[in-house]
């Protein structure tokens, strides 16, 4: 039987915020969770996040968002990947969101959207899941 | 005497303390975790020497404050931080304030700003005025400052990458309102360094960046010598996650880095080391933050005056603004962070600040309310007011345990920089990322420790209650307000004189290439309304770019 692939995730920090604490410990965390994982840097562009999403061939794209421009920046990951064709992946948001506006966020494409002082195994459990039913 | 003490300990130990149970304690320093002993005796520092380890305030080495009188002369002073989305609010704001009396102006600017974008880039659109004003050209500028003589207040403005252009519009309003340089006083924090690390406002690599620093402090030392040019912060890298060992030890490293560079161009550290300010924050062990003050001030005059060879006793003076550190604060049950708050301003009081920064009890999931601003600086008032705490100088010192603990964390603080200074120095050891990870490696632990609970935080992970947590309520900047700001700098764009700015740029550039101080060429440029983008854009022409390492 052949081994199972490891998941591969793209955390990405897109926009001019430089809180990137969460985004590191995001990156840890699912590395020790046995996944790969590739950290895109503070300042990214939109289209370059989406460029690297399919170069890197992942199954997962986690942005964190800690500006308040969550919905303005995710309008655009969402038109940006339609373009360039990103195509099926799991999409999640992290950063400091009001619950009123997560029905938004989802409505722009987005699998899971996660606060600060969420526990990181929900996330590591809403990433498996999440990937198995990508298939 | 000590070893009489030790015995007696010894004994006490064995007869007395044997029979009672005790948990084990751990001082929370370094990440490396410190044992704390149950009880500090004389015996714990019989290897301080008073006279030249404490001393007395206002004398090298500054162990118990820079001032001979601290507060019983004068109080700290009671800064309180908030940013608007235009020019227009905050000079609003500006004027209620000094209508108070407050002649202490702070500024925080929106993200394109500091990253160095004009409000009319569409690439950026988002997040125009949304942390704080958005300064594109000097008319911006001159709007923030309308109606506000700059001889008669002083303003801190919070900027980094671009804090040599800011610098150079704030100087350029003063010319036009006939006030000299002279008679200019305020604060930019221009500590590149630490952005890389910790902040990320960085624009530039480091090593020109790093010459925009020491021109700026060349040229406030010449020309506007009321003027701050740099406070270097330890702060950042704290709430980032760093220990309080590597808060102290990163600031002091990057301080050195900016003395060296200084002392470089043959400015002798007694003319410019004075006007050097630094910036902490402060957490929830009590009394380690205490010591924490405490060490810094001896450990850094030591620097000063052995590294340095200064003489001056006021280049040797640990001048330091601190703050109420956001990490620390929950969303779960929020007023708890009143509490807390509480905690870290006495901190900063007891440790013997020269200003405090409490923050909002809400900062950490809305914009504060009137209400929730005020009761920060009404946390600071009572404790100055009614407590009492301010009627003798540095009230802990001669505990045992401040005084082992001040030593301790000095101790502690040296070896960490040793061992960093053998690996490298601080711009290189940035280049390579290994500040960082240092750093992010602690952060990991200390956000797995709290989530895991090992941490108590109370309300979040113990003794949580049923209430549900506040609602997150996210500023949404006036969208008419940003427009508005949008419009006037393509205006000022449109109606300027274009070929004069293209001319300031090309020589800024030239300059750029050689090695001349950029400022006359940043204040040239900046009267031809040349904008903050053009400006950054023609300097990384030269200087280039810097891009994180790989994590």
């Amino acid at each position: 039987m052949m081994e199972k692939q490891a998941i591969r995730v793209l955390i990405a920090k897109p926009g001019l915020d430089g809180h990137d604490r969460g985004a590191k410990f995001i990156v840890r965390s699912l590395r020790d969770a046995g996944m790969e994982v590739i950290y895109t840097g503070l300042h990214q562009r939109i289209p370059e996040i989406v460029r690297a999403a399919i170069q890197e061939d992942v199954d997962v794209v986690g942005m964190s968002i800690l500006s308040g421009a969550y919905i303005d920046l995710t309008r655009k990951f969402s038109a940006e990947s339609e373009r360039q064709g990103l195509g099926e992946r799991l999409i999640l948001v992290g950063g400091t969101i009001p619950e009123e506006d997560v029905p938004k966020l989802k409505a722009l494409g987005v699998d899971g959207v996660f606060g600060v002082e969420t526990d990181i195994d929900e996330i590591i459990h809403f990433i498996r899941e999440g990937v198995e039913k990508l298939g | 005497m000590k070893e009489k003490i030790t015995k007696k300990k010894d004994r006490w130990r064995e007869k007395c303390l044997s029979q009672a149970p005790y948990r084990s304690a751990k001082a929370e320093l370094s990440g490396v975790d410190v044992d704390v002993d149950i009880l500090y005796t004389p015996d714990s520092i019989a290897s301080i020497d008073y006279p030249q380890d404490i001393g007395f305030p206002g004398e090298p080495p500054f162990t118990r404050g820079i001032y001979p009188s601290m507060y019983r002369g004068r109080l700290w002073t009671m800064r309180q931080y908030s940013g608007f989305a235009t020019a227009e609010e905050s000079n609003k704001r500006f004027k209620f304030l000094m209508d108070q009396g407050n002649m202490g102006l702070s500024v925080a600017f929106d993200l394109p700003t500091q990253m160095g974008f004009d409000s009319d880039n569409p690439e950026i659109e988002e997040e125009v005025g949304r942390v704080g004003v958005a300064i594109s050209t000097l008319k911006d500028m001159e709007i923030l400052f309308e109606g506000i003589p700059l001889h008669k207040v002083t303003t801190s403005f919070t900027i980094n990458g671009i804090a040599s252009i800011i610098l150079a519009m704030y100087l350029a309003v003063a010319e036009k309102q006939g006030v000299p340089f002279t008679e200019v006083g305020g604060t930019i924090q221009n500590d590149i360094l630490k952005e890389y690390v910790a902040r990320g406002t960085y624009i530039f690599p480091p090593r020109p960046s790093l010459r925009l620093i020491v021109d700026t402090i060349e040229y406030c030392m010449k020309e506007a010598p009321r003027f701050y040019p740099i406070s270097i912060s330890g702060g950042h890298f704290r709430s980032g996650g760093a220990s309080l060992i590597q808060e102290v030890a990163f600031m002091m490293l990057n301080g050195i880095t900016y003395i060296e560079a200084v002392l470089a161009r043959g400015i002798d550290i007694d003319e410019f080391a004075p006007r050097l300010s630094y910036l902490f924050v402060t957490q929830l062990n009590l009394f380690e933050e205490i010591a924490k003050f405490r060490a810094s001030r001896r450990l850094w005059a030591h620097i000063i005056k052995e590294r340095f060879k200064a003489k001056d006793p006021r280049s040797m003076m640990f001048r330091v603004y601190a703050a109420g550190c956001g990490d620390v604060l929950t969303h779960a049950e929020p007023e708890n962070n009143i509490v807390r708050l509480t905690m870290m301003t006495l901190a900063g009081i007891l440790g013997g600040v020269q200003s405090f920064f409490t923050p909002a009890y809400d900062e950490a999931y809305e914009i504060p309310t009137e209400k929730s601003a005020l009761l920060g600086l009404r946390t600071q008032q009572i404790l100055a007011y009614e407590t009492g705490i301010t009627n003798t100088v540095d009230p802990l010192g001669g505990s045992y345990y401040i005084e082992w603990l001040t030593s301790k964390i000095e101790n502690e603080v040296r070896k960490y920089m040793e061992e960093l200074e053998k690996k490298g120095r601080m711009v290189e050891l940035i280049e390579r990322g290994f500040i960082q990870n240092e750093m992010a490696r602690i952060a990991y632990e200390k956000t797995k420790k709290k989530l895991s609970g090992e941490k108590v935080v109370v309300g979040l992970n113990k003794f949580q209650s049923a209430q549900a947590r506040e609602k997150l309520q996210i500023y949404q900047p006036d969208r008419e307000a940003i427009s508005k700001q949008i419009a006037r700098v393509k205006r000022v764009k449109a109606e300027r004189d274009n070929e004069k700015v293209h001319y300031c740029l090309k020589r800024l550039e030239g300059a750029a290439k050689g090695t001349e101080n950029l400022m006359p060429y940043l204040l040239e440029t900046v009267k031809a309304y040349g904008s903050v983008e053009e400006i950054v854009n023609t300097l990384r022409g030269v200087f280039g770019e810097f891009r994180e390492p790989v994590m």
